[in-house]
């Protein structure tokens, strides 16, 4: 009997037990697991969160010269933009922008990754030459091509004399200063993208390509059967980061053509920072900068819904 | 048809040491020939060569009585399973299938018919649709074959092509590719460097070693006249017993691992006198002595019990040697047991080239009593 009963409570007693110790084991493992992002927490939140937030906040007041708030004019700041011809332009010449650099980039990449690709001798020296321009910064490429743009003294002109054509005001002409920069990025894009590339080219199976050998397959038919699907991931990788970067140039604008001329270059990081920093209208660039951000949001989500289809993931 | 010779046939990268030498080989039409060796020892290269994969150094690689060295791999009519499948992992098993076909432009009633028989000989009918993700290695193991029978080349390689699977599967493929090979007359170059499937599949194999030939031959040739100790030790589970030995012919005894002593047959001619040589002695060949011919008495080591038989390792001198007894034999570690060990039974190598002198007389015969 009393072993009986000695059974029958320590068995409740027990179970109860494992429910509270269980509770506390998942208690000190989420601190553990937050001790370990805290780090990154305080990081993304002192540069990060709360300017976003504070960006949000700005949009809807006007403010003086040192940034701090006045009045708040609710929407405002928005309507205000989406009646300014200038912003307009801005958000069309960003547009253009990325319709121009972002294709052209990744085809260009595209083809010297296949090529960097090929087992040749020296091909180490080709990798190390497409991949340069990575190393360079934007001020230096900047100048660098502010040389070559020069209406007398720089190479493309010279050029277009030599074989008898008038000379192009690259940067100083309305029609051609975006399609200056844009070539001006696309060169400086292309070796983060060939680099990317030729690292998804070479992780592609070799067996696969020596199978379709042996099946008979010639170069276009591996090219398009097998390289661009297996590339495919990389491929979308490569897509999103250089839409995104496009969105976001700022460096090569303010050393070229600090958003001129008559604004044809004056995409909107640029003009947010012209907004803010020239006409200390803060409010108003918090605004553009919320803009920015919901268009950035949506093309990429627009991205991962659509394009995402069409990628094979292994 | 479907015959490959290949003459002289050497590889070597960078002009370092080479590869392969001196290959000289001819297969038939509708053989099933075997590449067996250790890694390393050139034989994935050497099929490479056949295919077109790799470039033939020097020598002639001839198909169908045309030389072939520089033709690319599609001119070749040959078809090919990769170790790892090569998949298409993009592809559905039907995209799979008929990606040979349609970058040959064929036909595309003639490719849906062919699929369509292909399909139902490989079991895959109900798969086509699938990724080869969704697919068990069995399944992407048959779908691999299927790319190389729908290609209808009358010359298919293999390149160890079951090494992925576990043992189970792999003794069902085994038998798979056999009737396939067998039912289509496909002439079949198949690399592997596991000798149980080399012996059970090859009608002919060759056993290479550091890129040199060690033996050509049926798998049974190969497992009673082995050319070399390399082919000796390499051909057969468990590996053959191998020991040094002198015949010392005044005492008219064979002298192995100074351990065993045997009684020779005064007329035993074609063994070297006084000289090592090294025995070698299959695990079967060692057998349970009786009251009447029990020559030796031997300290068991280790016992494995298998059930329809019995393996027990002795220590002779410094090799261990192991004798596989038929049935189930109550013997534990430690205990000293009679065995029979006969003069007939061994083979007899060169200690210095590992040439075979002499293979076993009674090889055969034994064999089937036993069995």
């Amino acid at each position: 009997m009393s072993v009986n009963n000695v059974a029958i409570q320590e068995t409740p007693m027990t179970q109860i037990d494992f429910e509270k110790v269980k509770k506390k084991q998942r208690t000190i493992s989420f601190f553990k697991g937050m001790l370990f992002l805290l780090p990154s927490i305080i990081l993304f939140s002192v540069f990060l969160f709360y300017p976003l937030v504070r960006t949000i906040y700005l949009s809807f007041f006007l403010t003086n010269a040192a940034g701090e708030t006045t009045v708040f004019i609710g929407w405002q700041n928005y309507v205000n933009l989406f009646t300014s011809p200038i912003f307009l332009q801005s958000i069309k010449s960003t547009f253009l922008f990325v319709l121009y650099t972002v294709p052209i980039t990744i085809i260009i990449s595209l083809f010297l990754a296949m090529i960097a690709n090929e087992k040749l001798k020296g091909i180490g020296f080709f990798r190390t030459v497409y991949s340069s321009t990575m190393g360079i910064s934007v001020a230096a490429a900047s100048v660098f091509w502010l040389y070559l743009f020069h209406p007398s003294i720089g190479l493309l002109n010279m050029v277009l004399k030599a074989i008898g054509a008038d000379g192009i005001g690259w940067l100083t002409d309305p029609n051609w200063a975006l399609f200056a920069v844009s070539i001006t990025t696309i060169w400086m894009n292309l070796g983060f993208t060939f680099l990317i590339l030729l690292g998804g080219l070479q992780s592609i199976d070799s067996y696969l390509y020596e199978s379709a050998d042996i099946d008979g397959a010639g170069y276009f038919y591996k090219v398009r059967r097998i390289t661009i699907p297996m590339l495919s991931p990389t491929l979308f990788f490569v897509v999103t980061v250089t839409i995104i970067n496009a969105f976001q140039t700022f460096g090569q604008i303010d050393i070229l053509t600090q958003g001129g001329p008559v604004n044809s270059t004056n995409l909107v990081v640029y003009s947010i920072y012209r907004e803010a920093f020239m006409n200390y209208k803060f409010g108003s660039a918090s605004a553009q900068a919320v803009l920015l951000f919901i268009i950035i949001l949506i093309m990429t989500f627009l991205q991962f819904k659509f394009g995402e289809r069409k990628v094979h993931y292994q | 048809m479907g015959q490959i010779d290949l003459i002289n046939i050497s590889k070597s990268y960078d002009k370092q040491k080479s590869v392969l030498d001196e290959i000289n080989l001819s297969i038939e039409e509708g053989e099933f020939f075997v590449l067996v060796g250790p890694s390393g020892s050139g034989k994935s290269t050497l099929l490479r060569m056949i295919a077109g994969l790799e470039d033939i150094t020097s020598g002639t690689l001839k198909i169908n009585d045309k030389v072939v060295n520089h033709m690319p791999p599609k001119d070749r009519n040959l078809s090919m399973v990769f170790q790892n499948y090569a998949l298409y992992p993009h592809l559905s098993v039907e995209q799979n299938i008929l990606f040979g076909l349609n970058a040959k432009k064929i036909d595309k009633q003639e490719q849906q018919k062919r699929l369509t028989e292909t399909a139902a000989t490989m079991g895959l009918t109900e798969l086509l649709k699938r990724k080869p993700r969704e697919l068990s290695g069995g399944q992407r193991q048959r779908v691999a074959l299927a790319r190389s029978v729908v290609s209808e080349a009358p010359l298919c390689l293999m390149d160890e092509p079951l090494s992925n699977l576990d043992a189970k599967l792999r003794a069902h493929m085994r038998i798979e590719i056999r009737r396939l090979q067998k039912r289509l007359g496909l002439t079949m170059v198949y690399v592997t460097h596991d000798q149980v499937e080399a012996m059970t599949m090859g009608d002919r194999i060759m056993v290479l070693n550091d890129g040199k030939i060690q033996q050509v031959g049926k798998p049974i040739t190969l497992y009673n006249e082995p050319a070399n100790l390399f082919v000796a030790s390499f051909i057969g589970t468990p590996k053959m017993n191998l020991g040094k030995a002198v015949l010392n012919e005044e005492q008219g005894q064979l002298l192995i691992e100074d351990m065993l002593n045997l009684k020779v047959n005064p007329n035993v001619d074609d063994i070297p006198r006084n000289e090592n040589v090294t025995i070698g002695i299959r695990a079967e060949h060692i057998f349970p002595g009786t009251d009447e011919n029990t020559t030796h008495h031997l300290e068991v080591v280790n016992v494995e019990q298998l059930g329809n038989e019995t393996s027990i390792a002795f220590d002779i001198g410094s090799e261990l040697w192991t004798a596989k007894w038929p049935g189930q034999w109550d013997i534990t570690v430690g205990d000293v047991v009679p065995v029979k060990i006969d003069m007939d039974n061994l083979c007899f190598f060169h200690s210095d080239t590992g040439d075979l002198i002499k293979s076993a007389k009674a090889g055969k015969k034994q064999e089937v009593v036993l069995i």
